[in-house]
């Protein structure tokens, strides 16, 4: 076949490409500090004496592990204006990956405070620290320096899921690419480049965790 | 909702474990050869299988099923759109199977090796009745999560234009006009066919994490 690979489409739209980075960027950033949110309450809550609580989390992590991310975002697309929250998409997409995200890192942080040794636990309380110190100090920092690596990749993950917003025409660099697409019919040129984006994204996001874990948690064990 | 609809989704739903199980049976046929040439010590073949993984990994499964859907069609080879993202389903469970087991293979003992090789098994009998069997049972928990993401990344078929269970969804709640009703139906369908497997996995994790002898 005398196909030729034509990127001219793709030079010309390099700045909304670019932009469209910046969407995915900001949307992975608020869906990571949400999910994380979402994972450290609902550890807590997960970890207290009320049982429904208890169970809701159980079912929440449940419910969103075992079912796509595309159903999720559709579902929180038309749940939300049915309860009277009319939001445009990229706000709505923040919410259904921060909801996927969360139950995630639920699962995660909570193998990280499972790896608590009670005696900590026991010693603050011996040292009279108020129960909210030694969640903070004592359980949570150590458990998210334990884990850190998995959530570093979860939140990778998460990066790569936005792309599935563009369902809902959320704005980041697959909706802008099904732009291009639709003006040009050059999918491949179009597709092949947004990948090779994606990838450096993820690759820089990795990097930057690297740094950051390497900052917040670089104090001695002992 | 009525009677048809459900069963133009379960309709979709055959399509969603046809497509997990040629993409998790075609991957796994795949990802053994990458997992063996990842861990078979020679620098050209580990740096190439890393370089696979590590561009699979690295981006969304939406753009490999893209790019594998519109790349075949431009060198000529003409699919059906079924068998195009099945292709690209298989290549990407080729690449996340290919690192679990892996990772599986290197948790191996290296005495298991070692005592094989003083034993003169070859490459083949090394891996087959020692290695590989060991690893086969580290790797189970992690093989059957995959399994589970495969199941729900069949749902991206439908953005590239295939009717399976979330394309049946969406075209079901555009008829009737009950999208809530529609999508919690389809998660329910998703979450009946994982959640077992799930429960399943983390069972397994529990057992194998109980000591041997």
């Amino acid at each position: 076949m005398g196909y030729t690979l034509d990127f001219q489409p793709v030079i010309a739209g390099l700045p909304d490409l670019l932009k469209g980075c910046a969407g995915t960027l900001l949307l992975a950033f608020s869906g990571m500090i949400l999910s994380l949110a979402i994972g450290i309450g609902g550890v807590a809550v997960r970890g207290s004496s009320v049982r429904t609580a208890r169970w809701a989390v159980i079912a929440f992590v449940e419910l969103i592990r075992n079912t796509p991310f595309l159903v999720q975002i559709y579902f929180v697309f038309f749940a939300l204006p049915l309860v009277g929250i009319r939001l445009p998409p990229t706000p709505t997409a923040i919410i259904a990956l921060g909801l996927n995200g969360g139950a995630y890192a639920i699962e995660i942080i909570r193998g990280g405070v499972q790896s608590i040794h009670r005696g900590q636990i026991e010693a603050g309380l011996a040292l009279g620290l108020p129960r909210r110190d030694i969640f903070r100090f004592v359980v949570l920092r150590p458990a998210l320096r334990a884990v850190y690596p998995s959530l570093t990749g979860q939140f990778i993950m998460l990066t790569l899921t936005t792309s599935i917003a563009s369902a809902i025409a959320a704005y980041e660099l697959t909706s802008v690419a099904k732009l291009i697409e639709n003006e040009s019919f050059r999918s491949f040129e179009v597709y092949g480049t947004i990948t090779l984006l994606y990838l450096l994204m993820s690759w820089g996001i990795m990097q930057a965790f690297g740094l950051v874990g390497r900052r917040y948690f670089d104090y001695p064990v002992k | 909702m009525g009677l048809p609809e459900y069963l133009f989704l379960l309709q979709g739903l055959k399509w969603t474990v046809l497509l997990s199980c040629i993409g998790f049976v075609g991957g796994g046929i795949a990802g053994l050869m990458v997992a063996l040439a990842r861990t078979s010590g020679l620098p050209v073949l580990e740096r190439a299988t890393s370089g696979y993984i590590g561009l699979f990994q690295g981006t969304p499964l939406l753009m490999q099923l893209f790019v594998v859907y519109y790349g075949l069609s431009l060198v000529g080879l003409q699919f059906e759109a079924w068998q195009a993202v099945a292709i690209g389903f298989t290549l990407n469970a080729s690449a996340f199977l290919g690192d679990i087991w892996r990772g599986s293979i290197e948790a191996v003992p290296r005495g298991q090796t070692e005592a094989a090789r003083a034993l003169s098994l070859g490459y083949v009998s090394r891996m087959r009745d020692v290695v590989l069997p060991q690893a086969l049972r580290i790797s189970l928990p992690a093989t059957i999560g995959f399994l589970v993401q495969l199941i729900k990344g069949t749902s991206l078929a439908s953005i590239v234009g295939f009717t399976e269970l979330a394309r049946a969804d969406n075209i079901v709640s555009n008829q009737i006009f009950k999208p809530l009703l529609v999508f919690g139906v389809v998660g329910a369908m998703y979450f009946a066919l994982c959640w077992p497997l799930s429960l399943f996995g983390s069972w397994l994790e529990r057992r194998l994490a109980a000591p041997t002898r």
